[in-house]
């Protein structure tokens, strides 16, 4: 079993400067996607999830090329950017399953995912919230003259609202140290691009508010790392924005309730076959990083810590009644304050 | 004591708050080059430069969810919103992000922000630049309403709101910004959050309002009959129950003057409570005196009766207190 619980947030992020625990982060979120689907069957689930197995190549990829003192704005499409990010497994299935190990102590649930000490606000489920809140993250780190850089996570579906229009001119027009991180993975809730959207690759709309505009293969971890590593690493240097689009798909439909019957016939097996952890798992086997029955062992590792994550989660006490009330504002700290 | 606009009041918030907390930011549309559109931030941007002092774009969801971020990381932003309806087109980084900041969080991060909006009717804006709105940020949770009513008030509100470690709502009556007061403006002068100020002692009847609402109640009060007790609530959430439930224990009557329609004025709440709260000081029914359920209209004769005037307040608090029952509204004689 890998320690992946008993480590700290800030602990787990740090050690995805190996190479190989970049594979086992990948394997963990694909993992944890796969046990919540089960956790929900059995009713321990509340509510929706919207799962990201398919797209771990662009949490991991994102995670390893940023600080902790940067700032991520998530989307409800969050697991794995939460676990890339440093969120313990048991952290994320404990709010998941509405318990008092939670991240945010069973009041946020699926789509509300927070780690302040890796720089996760919270996760928002309204679709283009985090990009404003990213200039903001951009004008504080600014403000308080330190390096920082803010980096907003949306889909392809909120290239097309309003959020994402006046965030991008805005960040531009003052050289903001933000990257907008477009995860273009063909689905807007239950709609195909081409259905909503008059271009199929987000990043030419970047013309528009004079920045670069990169595209880069979502299911190669090594692309988007180096992506990301540039487009940090400009605005770091003062050099603004950036709107960094990454292609890769979901492999589940948008939420528990769709099934997804609106793909094309093929297109899973398609995406399957570029499977980014098989990638990324080959391309460590070339480098001899990863011996012969490695994976399979990372694998059990893997899912030994979730299953021991998931034992823990359902053993945890519900949240206290009391707590309904508390941390509405400042003067209602509530019992854990 | 000197005399003060009270947009210059506003300024002198804004200009102590910044000159004492590096945190303070203000954001908003024209607020840097040209000073601001009512001239609220003038002289800040040569003073504070351009990285605190921020003109944005015209695009309110943006760059007040800017604010919220900034807020999120450590900063004191004050948002300017030149009408209080181009709030609508942001509403969801107020009411569904900042407002929820803290609690998501469980208290380990919090969106203290303050939106400034100008509002209200009676210069002839026409009705997508007249309204209060201040329903659209009452009930959400996590989230602070005041309403200033004058020079002192609007700087006593505005500096406890931007010291708030949560989200304000400051809304600032385009009306007065003109109207000069007497202000002895001390730079630790504060109006804590929630308190109710009691404007003029009275007997027979406690007559409850904000804004731009408060001259024209004392007015009224001069005019009426009754002895009339006036009570500037000043913050709408949360609200001082105890000073109103206070007052109503005395007077035994309750009317509200409210700058909102009938259907979606703060009375409704606040009528709700007391009557709970002081049933059995009750000696005539709570009575609100409020806008007609329809939009501003342009032109200036209905614009004034629209809103209830001096004479109108007068006559509406002496027929409750006189009959004992709660007088008819305008427009239900004139329909």
């Amino acid at each position: 079993m890998r320690p992946a619980n008993a480590m700290s947030p800030t602990a787990r992020r740090a050690i995805l400067s190996d190479r190989l625990e970049q594979l086992v982060r990948m394997i963990e979120i694909r993992t944890v996607e796969e046990r919540i689907q089960k956790l929900y069957v059995d009713g321990e689930v509340r509510g929706s999830t919207h799962l990201c197995s398919g797209q771990e190549a662009v949490c991991v990829g994102l995670a390893r090329a940023t600080r902790v003192d940067d700032v991520v704005a998530c989307t409800y499409r969050g697991h794995g950017h939460a676990l890339a990010l440093g969120l313990t497994p048991l952290q994320l299935i404990g709010e998941i399953c509405g318990r008092t190990v939670g991240c945010a102590g069973g009041l946020g649930g699926s789509m509300h995912l927070v780690e302040p000490d890796v720089g996760l606000l919270p996760t928002a489920a309204i679709v283009g919230a985090g990009l404003p809140l990213a200039c903001g993250a951009a004008i504080a780190a600014r403000v308080k003259r330190t390096d920082g850089v803010a980096i907003a996570v949306f889909g392809d579906g909120a290239a097309n609202i309003g959020a994402f229009h006046e965030s991008l001119n805005f960040a531009a027009i003052r050289a903001l140290p933000v990257v907008f991180l477009c995860e273009n993975n063909l689905y807007g809730e239950y709609s195909r691009i081409n259905l909503t959207t008059p271009v199929e690759e987000i990043s030419v709309r970047a013309a528009g508010y004079a920045m670069p505009g990169v595209v880069v293969d979502g299911q190669d971890v090594d692309a988007v790392g180096a992506a990301v590593t540039t487009a940090v690493e400009r605005a770091r240097a003062g050099q603004g924005p950036t709107l960094l689009e990454t292609m890769t798909y979901r492999y589940s439909g948008h939420s528990r309730s769709d099934p997804a019957t609106y793909r094309r016939l093929g297109e899973l097996d398609e995406w399957l076959k570029r499977d980014p952890i098989v990638l990324f798992a080959q391309k460590l086997t070339d480098e001899g990083v990863l011996a012969k029955g490695d994976l399979d062992r990372l694998r059990d590792e893997v899912k030994d810590s979730v299953e021991q994550a998931v034992g823990e989660v359902l053993a945890a006490p519900q949240p206290a009644r009391i707590e309904i009330l508390s941390h509405v504002t400042a003067n209602q700290p509530g019992p854990q304050a | 004591m000197p005399k003060l606009r009270m947009r210059q009041a506003v300024l002198q918030a804004l200009d102590d708050a910044l000159a004492e907390d590096e945190r303070v930011i203000v954001l908003g549309e024209d607020v840097a080059v040209a000073g601001g559109p009512f001239k609220c931030t003038d002289g800040l941007l040569a003073k504070y430069g351009a990285d605190r002092i921020i003109d944005t774009p015209i695009s309110e969801m943006g760059f007040l969810g800017a604010a919220v971020g900034a807020a999120v990381c450590g900063l004191r932003p004050v948002v300017e919103i030149m009408f209080v309806e181009f709030a609508g087109v942001a509403l969801d980084q107020l009411t569904t992000q900042a407002a929820t900041m803290r609690y998501l969080s469980r208290g380990r991060l919090a969106a203290p922000l303050v939106v400034r909006a100008s509002a209200g009717a009676g210069q002839g804006f026409g009705c997508q630049h007249s309204q209060m709105l201040d329903h659209w940020f009452r009930g959400t949770p996590g989230l602070k309403l005041c309403v200033a009513s004058g020079g002192r008030t609007a700087y006593g509100l505005l500096r406890s709101a931007i010291d708030d470690p949560d989200p304000v709502v400051v809304l600032e009556p385009r009306l007065l910004y003109g109207v000069l007061e007497e202000v002895d403006i001390d730079r630790g002068y504060r109006i804590p959050l929630g308190s109710a100020e009691t404007v003029k002692k009275g007997r027979d009847v406690t007559l409850l309002t904000v804004g731009a609402g408060v001259r024209i109640a004392v007015e009224a009060a001069a005019a009426a009959n009754a002895d009339v007790e006036v009570i500037d609530l000043l913050s709408l959430a949360p609200w001082d129950k105890a000073a109103v439930a206070e007052s109503v224990g005395r007077t035994g009557r309750l009317v509200t003057l409210e700058e909102a329609t009938a259907g979606g004025g703060w009375g409704g709440e606040v009528v709700a409570t007391i009557a709970a709260a002081a049933f059995g000081a009750l000696v005539a029914p709570p009575h609100r005196i409020t806008l007609p359920d329809a939009p501003v209209p342009y032109n200036g004769d209905l614009e004034a009766r629209y809103l209830p005037s001096a004479a109108y307040v007068a006559e509406q608090v002496d027929a409750l207190v006189k009959r004992g029952r709660a007088p008819r509204p305008w427009w239900r004689e004139v329909a």
